[in-house]
């Protein structure tokens, strides 16, 4: 592979000869934060079909994931939370769905032992609950622990701020989330970005993730969704400011 | 008269200690981020990436690229860092967090807490609820000391799905305040709410209790 051998003109050229039924996919975010929008696209135009999707949530009804359930592509999801959409929450209940519940933190860590090669690991986490039924227990120094597996995928999209030509990634704020440790443990990683930036313009001390991890790349266009817009207005901000003086006097 | 939604972030609040990282929950647990007392240091943690978290943006500085666990927009901070998931609950399952506060719909006298799962009706899912009462070092736990029909939700056993088990240390509920003894074997009452009687707790606390007013 040459040095420019990594970048693609499309999400759909980025994704050519990856996919196909019965796929298991990881793909990045926390909530619509830092999802690769245009990968998800892309793999919804495909119409692959059976698909397993490891995601933290499942996006929200049209947007992010929520548009590869509308079509009835996803067979199975392994997620921490997925609150926030109507159409999932109808397949699962109808039985079209299967899911599997990981604690969040449990979650990343199977994908990043997976990416690192590490078959399974002991947790405190899920220790006495459902998430415990019918896996190993262990204790160690007196406190007890379950046997969690790694996790791989045969493909992984992920989302990052900037990439160089050699797929060396920066990643932007909390947008970060499961994309660096997704990016570990795909044996294909696709990631969109929003920027391409000539090799050698990012200082190597400010890389998050190493091109090794990194197969193909995709310069996007974003809609960034907002799930929550929350804000203050700047007078109760000074009156708040105001009222803490006084207080402090 | 029971304690309000703000009177028991008001009381959760003076669990912080100055220098400590602490994760809140979601809604009567973050409005504890509003009662920082005056002069303290105290670091909140996001389990989406994020330690240092500051205050809802400005309309004009809105970023879709930096939100909290719960989805909310917010801003950064001087000492904010950024991270991973991976390195995000590592901080909260090596210990490294000094306090979590959280909410929740059922608590045993031995530390247990029940706070995602209801049988029967939709699974949202647990999030990083079980990360946190088994990583972090202190969990504090505020919580209605009733159910809508008048029903203890502070029980000898847990009856709804576990979140962890024997990991709560302190129970604020609507009525007063509960220590659970560190070795799991009871409860101690050690505070009431403003003219709450012991006779008031008593009826509606279904778990075993010393008082140590």
């Amino acid at each position: 592979m040459g040095t420019s051998g990594k970048i693609y003109n499309s999400a759909a050229e980025a994704l050519e000869g990856l996919l196909r039924d019965d796929l298991t996919i990881m793909a990045g975010g926390f909530g619509l934060c830092g999802i690769p929008e245009n990968l998800i696209a892309a793999v919804r135009d495909s119409g692959v079909k059976g698909l397993t999707v490891i995601s933290n949530n499942a996006g929200v009804d049209g947007f992010g994931l929520g548009q590869l359930l509308n079509t009835h592509q996803i067979k199975k999801m392994i997620s921490s939370y997925v609150g926030e959409n109507k159409e999932f929450e109808r397949q699962y209940l109808s039985g079209e769905l299967e899911l599997e519940f990981n604690p969040q933190g449990t979650l990343a860590e199977r994908i990043r032992a997976g990416g690192a090669g590490i078959p399974a690991f002991y947790t405190a986490t899920g220790v006495g609950t459902l998430v415990a039924e019918g896996k190993e227990e262990k204790t160690f120094d007196g406190r007890r622990y379950i046997l969690e597996t790694g996790l791989v995928a045969d493909l992984s999209i992920i989302k990052a701020w900037k990439a160089d030509e050699r797929g060396n990634l920066i990643f932007r704020k909390t947008a970060r989330n499961f994309n660096p440790i997704m990016a570990t443990a795909g044996k294909v990683t696709v990631v969109e970005v929003e920027e391409i930036v000539p090799t050698g313009s990012i200082d190597p001390d400010h890389i998050h993730t190493p091109g090794i991890y990194v197969d193909r790349i995709v310069k996007g266009t974003f809609e960034k969704r907002i799930e929550q817009r929350t804000t203050r207005s700047r007078s109760e901000a000074l009156a708040q400011d105001n009222s803490a003086q006084k207080e402090s006097v | 008269m029971v304690w309000t939604r703000d009177d028991l972030a008001k009381r959760a609040a003076k669990e912080l200690q100055d220098g400590y990282y602490v994760n809140l929950g979601i809604g009567i647990p973050t409005l504890v981020a509003n009662h920082i007392p005056e002069g303290m240091t105290v670091t909140f943690q996001s389990e989406n990436g994020m330690l240092g978290m500051g205050p809802f943006p400005y309309d004009d500085e809105v970023d879709p690229d930096l939100i909290n666990a719960g989805k909310q927009t917010i801003t950064e901070l001087d000492e904010t860092s950024y991270f991973s998931s991976s390195d995000s609950f590592a901080m909260i399952r090596g210990g490294h967090i000094n306090l979590t506060i959280l909410g929740a719909m059922e608590v045993a006298e031995n530390g247990d807490i029940a706070n995602w799962m209801i049988p029967g009706k939709l699974v949202k899912g647990m999030g990083g609820a079980m990360d946190l009462v088994a990583g972090v070092k202190r969990v504090v736990v505020v919580m209605e000391h009733t159910s809508k029909h008048g029903e203890s939700k502070v029980l000898k056993a847990c009856e709804l799905p576990l979140t962890g088990t024997g990991v709560v240390s302190l129970i604020i509920t609507t009525l007063g305040v509960f220590e659970v003894k560190p070795d799991g074997s009871g409860l101690r009452l050690i505070e009431l709410a403003p003219d709450v009687t012991l006779e008031d707790i008593a009826a509606s606390t279904e778990a075993a209790y010393e008082v140590a007013l």
